[in-house]
């Protein structure tokens, strides 16, 4: 059993997941049929998954759940506000009870009676006022064993356990003959069946009138029909409230014997050896069908309910994506994309050795070899794509985050996404979650302002925080905007001189904006537990770089703030420049290259005969020599003979100077890491067409702060 | 295995595995010394290749080559233990290690055999304190007339003495 853990433990976080989209997403004036059943599926998943595996506080939790779920679909009880909260709660802890199952992480049950009594509460609240004149809402009964026992009323005989319920619905023409059959194993997996009972002359075509006994309640009936048969137009009537109880129980006992279906499986030949006592009718009315047979569950959910469940939890998922997917471990695609690369390097190698062979003589070697290139390129681009995702995985948490934070702050928020659909790699999508939740979390405390201070200041009440991601050459660009207060330059750099820092009200407002990246940096005027303790911005700066992007601002006081977010498109690949500085190679990420140069002797200056400068187009950039910097003994000391690489990072530009360029290429980057240590101002490895490693330059750190010494005296 | 920790005591409690003294050692010189480290930490043994040098490395670490699609780093025993010349040709010899989930090349003089040597043909390190660590020696193996030095390799790869990995205090 333990070997389907994990598969549950994924499922039911990602049903969890799906759950709170859909109860954010639900308008509570006018909540969509569609999306109360889709609320209600996820709950009643859940609980079939956990109590197979013996979760039974996961159960306890979504049953009472999906009882006020299955109420509120129903239109029993009105959605509200309040139940919508209660609905999140039970949610969260869900998951807490889930990562309790998982090991990590210790569920508090005190959360979970308080949300378990909310629920019941909300129960209980409305079941005054709504009358239920057809249907009986036992469904909001949470214990089981309650609804289990014998109608007083349809005591004639002394055996618990077994009733008879009139099953009263109607299928399209359309449903096959698959889904009624499943329909029957459904129900005989409860009790005995019979479907003999049928509609009495003049019934429209396609209705039905089946009778079942059974000990299950009423509400795992429903359940058992809910997903084949149109639920609008069903009805369970236990037989006991209707008149000629003591003529269907003759009817029963009559075809009982010879019920083939009934005796086909254990579980219906056990309850159907109960002795059957009160008889139940079941009616069922119907409308139209909007039964796809897509919705109908897998064939191997004739049988135990559990089972059935995962059926149904396997067709709900199909509906939704539409697509088939496999489930396969991040290693297993990690050693594809490696052998793909492997694949490339070796696949150059050969070109490399090829080029020097005779083209007239070794044609049809050479036409292999340049196929083999265009084939190993295609594996490696479909290759790399298993493991792109498309961003929403990272969106689709925050509307939780803005709709709780917002409430907390009294603000109003809007949270708009724009360019969901945008894919980059996985390990980007991991560890871009956390910058992005400080930077939402930052723009609600700081960048919205209050409903009063906005109205005042003639803007709508509700502010919107803007997500948006989209791909600007090799980069993917994520934004997050906000149409609040907007930064104030005079607060951070009063509070950069009040924290010693060098500054001058001369300085750029990109160069100040970037001041509250700087640790310990916060200009919030009371520090809560949201934001003001000036860790965050610092970190976020430093997670979103040691991912290979940077970070930037832009901001206009009372109009609102934007802060952007760019990031390589994978951390697996990498565009480069290759230049060589004595012997060795270096690889230059390209992205951060603006151009390269050869200089005149006359643009070279130097300073205090320490540092050197260039002049470049109107700018004196400060000049990194690679030689010096990696202590590599070079033939070209003449900065007019050598190359001079501009370098852009994070606004700032610096001029790395090596001996000479040799080629821009597609490297396949490696860690050092692995074997070796981290390096200073390498980034990386890579293997070169001849089989050699060449070290990756960190341009980003190389432009911040070439020499470690001054990143330890700072 | 009773036997070995009864007879040296010392032996169990430096080779951090449990009967790591008795078994199968690579043997190879550096200089006019021998040594043997565990055969079960070698991983191949190749020639030497042309490296790639890394910017402020201590100079025994040569720098890095591509094994197979691997980063592995190449650390130069004679440079790293002042022993006999140090020169590059066609009979280097570089021992691929797997210590510590890691892979490390290393590299000697020359490779001359794998023996086996029992508890007793080992004898502890004597303790030479100030002059130097006699930590990652598992003890001195007697073979006929020669004396081996037994290192406890994975123990010698992973100190900080080497600087192969990131040291903690940086983090």
């Amino acid at each position: 059993m333990t070997q389907f853990y994990q598969i549950f433990f994924e499922e039911s976080s990602e049903l969890l997941a799906e759950m709170e989209n859909l109860l954010l997403k639900i308008d509570l004036a006018a909540p969509s049929k569609e999306e109360l059943d889709a609320i209600f599926r996820v709950a009643h998943s859940i609980k079939g998954g956990s109590s197979t595996f013996g979760f039974s506080d996961m159960t306890e939790v979504t049953h009472i759940l999906e009882s006020l779920l299955d109420r509120v679909r129903k239109g029993e009880l009105t959605l509200s506000a309040e139940m919508v909260d209660v609905f999140l709660q039970a949610r969260d802890v869900l998951l807490g009870q889930l990562g309790g199952h998982k090991g990590d992480g210790r569920p508090d049950p005190a959360a979970a009676e308080a949300v378990c009594s909310a629920l019941k509460r909300l129960a209980s609240q409305e079941a005054g006022v709504v009358a239920a004149p057809a249907i009986k809402p036992e469904s909001i009964m949470p214990p089981v064993a309650a609804v289990e026992q014998p109608l007083p009323a349809a005591g004639a005989s002394s055996a618990p356990g077994g009733e008879t319920y009139q099953l009263e619905f109607w299928l399209p023409e359309t449903t096959t003959e698959r889904s009624r059959d499943l329909l029957r194993a459904n129900l005989v997996a409860l009790g005995a069946l019979d479907e003999r009972a049928s509609p009495p002359g003049g019934a429209v075509a396609g209705s039905y009138v089946w009778r079942l006994v059974c000990s299950a309640p009423e509400t795992d009936i429903w359940e058992a029909m809910a997903f084949i048969v149109d639920t609008a137009r069903l009805k369970i009537q236990a037989e006991a409230a209707a008149p000629g109880w003591g003529l269907f129980e003759e009817m029963y006992q009559a075809l009982v014997p010879d019920s083939e279906v009934g005796a086909s499986t254990p579980a219906a030949a056990a309850s159907a050896s109960l002795p059957a006592s009160n008889v139940v009718s079941l009616e069922v009315p119907m409308r139209t069908g909007d039964l796809a047979s897509g919705a109908t569950p897998a064939p191997d959910a004739a049988g135990t309910k559990p089972a059935l469940n995962h059926g149904r939890r396997e067709s709900d998922r199909a509906a939704a994506a539409d697509a088939t997917s496999i489930r396969v471990g991040v290693e297993k695609v990690d050693q594809l994309i490696n052998l793909a690369g492997e694949l490339v390097i070796t696949q150059a190698m050969l070109l490399q050795t090829a080029s020097q062979l005779d083209p007239v003589l070794h044609e049809k070697l050479l036409n292999g070899l340049a196929q083999l290139d265009r084939n190993t390129r295609d594996l490696q681009e479909s290759v790399m794509s298993i493991r792109m995702m498309p961003i929403s995985f990272v969106f689709s948490r925050f509307p939780r985050v803005v709709r709780d934070l917002a409430t907390k702050l009294n603000k109003a928020v809007e949270l708009k996404t724009v360019g969901e659909n945008t894919e980059l790699d996985k390990g980007l999508i991991e560890k871009i979650a956390d910058p992005l939740n400080h930077l939402v979390r930052n723009s609600i405390d700081h960048g919205i302002e209050s409903p009063d201070k906005r109205r005042a200041a003639g803007k709508p009440e509700k502010g919107t925080i803007t997500l948006r991601a989209s791909h600007q050459g090799g980069n993917i660009v994520i934004e997050v905007a906000d149409d609040g207060a907007g930064l104030n330059r005079e607060r951070i750099l009063a509070k950069a001189r009040s924290r010693g820092m060098p500054v001058s009200d001369a300085m750029s407002d990109a160069d100040v904006w970037m001041l509250i990246f700087e640790a310990g940096f916060s200009t919030a005027e009371v520090v809560t537990d949201v934001s003001g303790r000036g860790v965050g911005m610092d970190v976020v700066r430093r997670n979103i770089q040691a991912l290979g992007g940077s970070v930037e601002i832009e901001s206009t006081q009372g109009a609102g703030s934007r802060i952007m977010i760019r990031l390589p498109l994978t951390l697996a690949i990498l565009d480069g420049l290759s230049v060589k500085v004595g012997d060795q190679l270096f690889i230059v990420p390209l992205n951060h290259i603006v151009e390269s140069l050869q200089p005149a002797a006359q643009d070279i200056k130097s300073i205090r005969n320490q540092g050197t400068v260039v002049h470049v187009r109107g700018e004196y950039l400060p000049v990194v020599k690679l030689h010096e910097m990696f202590n590599i003994a070079t033939q070209v000391h003449d900065m007019s003979r050598g190359i001079m690489v501009i370098l852009e990072a994070e606004g700032a530009k610096k001029a790395l100077f090596v001996d000479e360029l040799v080629g821009q290429h597609q490297v396949v980057i490696k860690s050092l890491e692995t074997n070796y240590r981290r390096v200073h101002g390498v980034s990386g490895a890579t293997i070169m067409g001849d089989g050699r490693v060449a070290l990756i330059i960190d341009a980003g750190l190389l432009v911040r702060n070439p020499k470690p010494e001054l990143r330890l005296a700072a | 295995m009773t036997q070995i920790s009864m007879s040296t005591p010392t032996i169990s409690r430096q080779g951090g595995v449990p009967g790591a003294a008795a078994g199968e050692f690579l043997t190879f010189t550096l200089g006019t010394e021998e040594y043997g480290v565990d055969i079960l930490k070698v991983q191949e043994i190749r020639g030497y290749d042309a490296v790639t040098k890394i910017a402020n490395a201590p100079e025994f670490i040569k720098g890095v080559v591509n094994l197979r699609g691997i980063i592995v780093p190449i650390v130069d025993m004679r440079i790293k233990f002042n022993l006999g010349d140090v020169e590059y040709n066609q009979f280097t010899v570089v021992i691929i290690l797997n210590v510590a989930q890691r892979v490390v090349g290393m590299v000697v003089d020359s490779v001359s055999d794998v023996i086996m040597l029992s508890a007793d043909k080992i004898k502890p390190a004597p303790d030479f304190a100030a002059q130097f660590d006699v930590g990652y020696l598992i003890g001195l193996g007697t073979v006929d007339d020669r004396m081996l030095i037994l290192m406890d390799i994975e123990r010698l790869m992973s100190g900080s003495e080497m600087g192969l990995t990131d040291s903690p205090s940086l983090h």
